[in-house]
C-alpha cells in the first residue's frame, strides 16, 4: 500500500486512487437511487403489462433510439478525452470533450421536445388526460415522466462538470499530471449513459 | 506523480467499444419487432446488460482496474438484484 | 518517541490555522473539530427531542386529554421520531466519534476528504433545520409519524414536504461521511496496519459506511416519490391511480431497517474498544466479532418485512423475512459473547464508561430478546404497533446505541477536552439514567402485550398504572442525561488536566496527547503488532 505518499494528502490534489475510489462509492450510490425507481417500475410492469404496451407506444422510438446514440457516442468522446490527456494531447482533450457536451446538448433538446410534444397532449403527472386513462396507463406515463426527468438532472449535472472540465484543461490545471477531476466527471458521465442503457428498452422498446 | 504504469486505452479500443454498442442496440431495436410475447422483457435487458457490462468494463476502464474494485461492482449488482428478487417474493406469491 | 510528550505540542483546540476565532470552526476541515460541531449539534438536537418526548408522556399520565389534544400529540410524535432517528441517533455515532477517532485509530492525519467532510456537517445542519421549520409554517407540524406512510403522508394537510426534505438532506450527509470513511479505512492506514491489525471500532464504522452508502439512496428517491405524490397525484402508492401503498412500505423499509444497523454498529464498535481497556486483556474473539459487523450489515438488508407482517403481504414474504430476522440476531449474540469473555479474567477497573458498556449489555439484550418476540410472525400479530414496539425499540436504540454513546463519551472525553470529569458525579448520573430508563420503558412492554396502542394519546384506564410508572421514569431519566451533561460541560475547562492515557488503553488514540495536535501525530507510526496487546501475560492468549 502506498502509505506514506498518502500521508502528505493535505495538498490540493488529492490522490488519484483516493478520489477514484470515492467516485465510485458515489456512483453506487446513485445506482441505488434510480434503482428504487426501477424497483416501482419493475413492480408495475409485471401487474400491468398489457397497458405498459399501450402507453409506450406513445413514445416515439426513432427518437429515443437517437439520443441512445448520442449518448454512447458521447460516453467514447469523454474516455477519449482521457486518452487525450494521458498521451499530453490538450487540444485534442479540450476538443473530445466539447463534442461531449454537444452530444449531451442535443439529447436534452431531445428530452425537451419529447416532454413538450407530450404536454400538447396533455399527457402530464396530473393531467386530466391522465387521470382518466386505465390505470396501468397512468403508473406507465408516472414513470416515465419521474425516471426520464430525474437522468435529465443527472446529464444537466454532467453538462456542468464537462464545461468546468472545458475551463481546466484550457487553463492547464488538468493536465497530464493531474486529470483526476476529467478521469470522475467521465465515470459520472458514464453512469448517465449506464442509466440510459436500461431506461431506454424498458420504457421505448415494450412490445 | 501517477501515470508510470497507467494503462492507457488507445483510441481505437474506444472506437471498437462504442461500434459495438452501436450493434446492440440497433439489435434490441429490432428484436421488438419480432414478437416474442413474455421473452421480450428478458431479451431486451440481456442486451442492456451485455451494453452496461461493456460501458464499465472499457469506457470505465475496470478491465484495468483493481481485483477489488471488480467485485465490489458486481457485489452491488447482486445485492440490488436480491433486493428485487426478494421484493417480488411479496408480489409473486400474494 | 515524539509523538506522546505533552510538553511542547499545540492542542487542535488551539492551533491558529488558516481562520482565527469563530470562523476556524465554521470552515474547519479538522476532522476533529467537525466532530465536536457534530457532538454540540447533536446535544441540542437531542434535548429538543427529548423535551418533546417528555411533553408525551406529560400527556399520556392520565386518560384522555391531559395538556394536549390528538392533532398535537400526532405532531409530536411525529418530530420526536424525525430528530431523534434522522438527526441523532443514525447520525451520531459515525458522524461524533467516527470524525475523532477515525483517523486517529489508523494512524492517519485526517480523513480522505475533509472538505467533503465540512460539507456533510453543513447538509446535516441544514436538513435538520428544515426539519424544525417543518413545526412551524404554514400547514403546521406534520403528523404522519416518522415512517410517512401512504396514502396518509400524501393526503395529510400538513407540512409534510418539509419534512420529506429534511430526510432527504440528512441522508446525503449520512451518504457522504459513509463514503469518506469508507475511502479512508481503504486508502489512509497507517504503515503495517492491514486490515486484520486494525482495531474493531474502525471496523464497525465500515460495516456501518457501506449501509449509509447503499441503502439511504433508497428512501431518498422513496421520499421523493412520496413528493411527487402529494404535488403531482403520481400514483405509484394510491390504490385509486392502480398504485399500491405497500410498495412505500417495502421501499421506506428497504433503508429504514438496515438504518437501525447504522445505529447500532458503532455502538457495538464503542463497546469493543472499552470492555479490552477495562479488563486490561485483549478482545476475546476479535476476528468474531469483525465477521459479526459485516454479517450484521450484511443480512440485515433482507429482513425489511418484518416490520410489515401485518400489512398484506404474501405468506412466503412473511415467512422469509421471520426466518432472516431470526439468522441476523446470531452474529449480535457472538458479540455479545465474546464481549463477556473478554472481561472474563482480566483485571477490571469499574469506571463509568464500563459502568455503560456493561448496562449497553443488559439493555441491549431485552430489546433484542424482544425483537425476536417481534420476528415471530405469530407473535407480532399481538403486539404490532403496540407499546410493546415502542418499548422494543427504546431499549435497543436508546439503551443500546444510546448507552454506548455514553459509554464512548465517557471514555473518549479526555482525549478530547484534555480534562477528567468527575467520576462520582458520572457514576450517579449512570445510576439516576440505568433506573430512569427501566422504569420509563419496562411498563411499555407490559401495557403493550396487554393492549395498548402506540401513537395514541388516549387509552383505556386499566393501561393507567403503566403509565404513571413510565412518566415518572421519563422525569428520573431526564434528571440523570441532565446531570450526566453538567458534568461532562463542567469539567470541560475545569477538570483536572488528563494524561494522554488515563485509562491505560493501547489503541493509537492513547499514545497521542490529550488532546490531539492539529496532524494527530508528529511521526506517522508503523504499525507491528495486531491490536489490544496489553504487555501483560494476557497477551498470549489472544488472536
Amino acid at each position: 500500500m502506498l502509505m506514506s505518499t498518502l500521508q502528505q494528502n493535505h495538498s490540493e490534489h488529492i490522490d488519484s486512487e483516493t478520489g477514484k475510489l470515492g467516485m465510485w462509492i458515489f456512483l453506487f450510490t446513485e445506482l441505488f437511487l434510480f434503482g428504487g425507481l426501477f424497483l416501482v417500475y419493475a413492480v408495475f410492469r409485471a401487474k400491468y403489462s398489457e397497458d405498459f404496451h399501450t402507453a409506450a407506444d406513445e413514445l416515439n422510438t426513432f427518437i429515443g433510439t437517437l439520443n441512445t446514440v448520442f449518448l454512447l457516442v458521447s460516453s467514447m468522446t469523454v474516455a477519449m478525452s482521457v486518452t487525450a490527456i494521458q498521451k499530453n494531447n490538450r487540444k485534442l482533450a479540450l476538443f473530445l470533450v466539447l463534442v461531449t457536451l454537444v452530444l449531451a446538448g442535443l439529447f436534452m433538446m431531445n428530452k425537451y421536445f419529447e416532454w413538450s410534444h407530450k404536454f400538447e397532449y396533455n399527457l402530464y403527472p396530473g393531467s386530466e388526460v391522465l387521470k382518466n386513462l386505465p390505470r396501468g396507463e397512468l403508473l406507465f406515463f408516472g414513470l416515465y415522466y419521474m425516471m426520464t426527468g430525474l437522468h435529465a438532472l443527472h446529464v444537466f449535472i454532467g453538462m456542468i462538470l464537462l464545461s468546468i472540465n472545458i475551463v481546466k484543461i484550457g487553463k492547464g490545471t488538468v493536465n497530464q499530471q493531474h486529470y483526476l477531476m476529467l478521469e470522475n466527471s467521465g465515470l459520472y458521465w458514464h453512469l448517465v449513459d449506464l442509466i440510459w442503457i436500461f431506461l431506454f428498452p424498458l420504457l421505448y422498446l415494450i412490445t | 506523480m501517477k501515470n508510470e504504469g497507467v494503462h492507457i486505452s488507445s483510441y481505437s479500443s474506444h472506437g471498437i467499444v462504442l461500434t459495438v454498442l452501436l450493434a446492440l442496440t440497433t439489435l434490441s431495436v429490432m428484436v421488438t419487432d419480432w414478437h416474442l410475447g413474455a421473452f421480450s422483457v428478458s431479451i431486451a435487458l440481456l442486451i442492456a446488460s451485455i451494453k452496461v457490462s461493456t460501458v464499465i468494463t472499457y469506457f470505465m476502464h475496470v478491465k484495468f482496474e483493481s481485483l477489488f474494485l471488480k467485485l465490489l461492482i458486481a457485489g452491488v449488482f447482486v445485492i440490488y438484484a436480491l433486493v428485487i428478487i426478494i421484493t417480488f417474493i411479496d408480489y409473486f406469491l400474494r | 518517541m515524539s509523538n506522546s510528550e505533552t510538553g511542547s505540542h499545540v492542542s487542535y483546540l488551539e492551533y491558529k490555522g488558516k481562520y482565527k476565532g469563530i470562523l476556524s470552526w465554521l470552515l474547519t476541515t479538522d476532522h476533529k473539530k467537525i466532530g465536536l460541531l457534530y457532538l454540540y449539534s447533536v446535544v441540542v438536537f437531542f434535548f429538543v427531542a427529548a423535551i418533546l418526548g417528555v411533553l408525551m408522556r406529560i400527556e399520556l399520565i392520565a386518560p384522555g386529554e391531559t395538556i394536549m389534544g390528538p392533532q398535537t400529540y400526532n405532531g409530536m410524535f411525529t418530530i420526536h421520531g424525525i430528530i431523534m432517528i434522522f438527526v441523532i441517533v443514525i447520525p451520531a455515532l459515525p458522524a461524533i466519534f467516527g470524525n475523532f477517532f477515525l483517523p486517529i485509530m489508523i494512524g492517519a492525519k485526517d480523513v480522505a476528504f475533509p472538505k467533503l467532510n465540512l460539507f456533510s456537517y453543513y447538509l446535516y445542519l441544514i436538513g435538520a433545520i428544515f426539519g424544525v421549520l417543518s413545526q412551524f409554517i404554514g400547514g403546521g407540524a406534520p403528523d404522519t409519524g416518522w415512517t410517512f406512510y401512504v396514502p396518509y403522508s400524501a393526503e395529510s394537510s400538513t407540512n409534510v414536504i418539509y419534512a420529506l426534505v429534511a430526510a432527504f438532506i440528512l441522508g446525503f450527509s449520512s451518504i457522504l461521511t459513509g463514503l469518506n470513511f469508507i475511502v479512508t479505512m481503504h486508502r489512509m492506514r497507517a504503515p503495517g496496519m492491514g486490515w486484520f491489525r486494525m482495531p474493531l471500532f474502525p471496523w464497525s464504522l465500515y460495516a456501518t459506511a457501506w449501509i449509509q452508502v447503499l441503502a439511504t439512496p433508497i428512501v431518498g428517491i422513496t421520499l421523493l416519490m412520496v413528493i411527487a405524490e402529494r404535488v403531482v397525484g403520481i400514483g405509484f402508492f394510491d390504490p385509486k391511480l392502480g398504485g399500491d401503498p405497500v410498495l412505500f412500505q417495502h421501499l421506506f423499509w428497504i433503508y429504514s431497517h438496515p438504518a437501525v444497523y447504522i445505529m447500532i454498529l458503532p455502538g457495538m464498535g464503542i463497546v469493543t474498544e472499552i470492555f479490552p481497556t477495562f479488563s486490561q486483556k485483549p478482545v476475546f474473539g476479535y476476528t468474531a466479532i469483525l465477521f459479526s459487523s459485516l454479517a450484521i450489515a450484511f443480512v440485515g438488508y433482507f429482513v425489511w418485512g418484518h416490520h410489515m407482517f401485518t400489512a398484506g403481504i404474501s405468506y412466503g414474504s412473511r415467512w422469509f423475512f421471520s426466518f432472516l430476522t431470526f439468522i441476523v440476531a446470531i452474529p449480535s449474540a457472538i458479540k455479545v459473547f465474546n464481549w463477556i469473555s473478554t472481561m472474563y479474567g482480566g483485571s477490571i477497573d469499574l469506571k463509568p464508561p464500563l459502568l455503560y458498556a456493561i448496562s449497553f449489555i443488559f439493555l441491549f439484550m431485552i430489546g433484542g430478546f424482544t425483537g425476536l418476540t417481534l420476528g415471530a410472525v405469530a407473535a407480532n400479530v399481538q403486539v404490532h404497533d403496540t407499546s410493546f414496539v415502542v418499548a422494543h425499540f427504546h431499549y435497543i436504540i436508546f439503551g443500546g446505541m444510546g448507552f454506548a454513546f455514553f459509554a464512548g463519551i465517557h471514555y473518549w472525553y479526555p482525549k478530547m477536552f484534555g480534562r477528567m470529569y468527575s467520576n462520582k458525579l458520572a457514576n450517579i448520573a449512570w445510576g439516576i439514567n440505568f433506573a430512569g430508563f427501566n422504569l420509563l420503558y419496562f411498563p411499555q412492554f407490559v401495557i403493550g402485550l396487554q393492549g395498548m396502542p402506540r401513537r395514541y394519546f388516549d387509552y383505556l384506564p386499566q393501561f393507567q398504572t403503566g403509565h404513571v410508572l413510565s412518566t415518572i421514569g421519563a422525569f428520573v431519566l431526564f434528571t440523570g442525561l441532565v446531570l450526566m451533561v453538567f458534568n461532562l460541560v463542567y469539567h470541560a475547562r475545569r477538570g483536572a488536566i488528563a494524561p494522554s492515557n488515563p485509562w491505560h488503553g493501547v489503541t493509537l488514540e492513547w499514545l497521542i496527547p490529550s488532546p490531539p495536535s492539529h496532524e494527530n501525530f508528529d511521526v506517522i507510526p508503523e504499525i507491528k503488532t495486531q491490536p489490544y496487546l496489553f504487555g501483560n501475560k494476557s497477551d498470549n492468549k489472544s488472536n
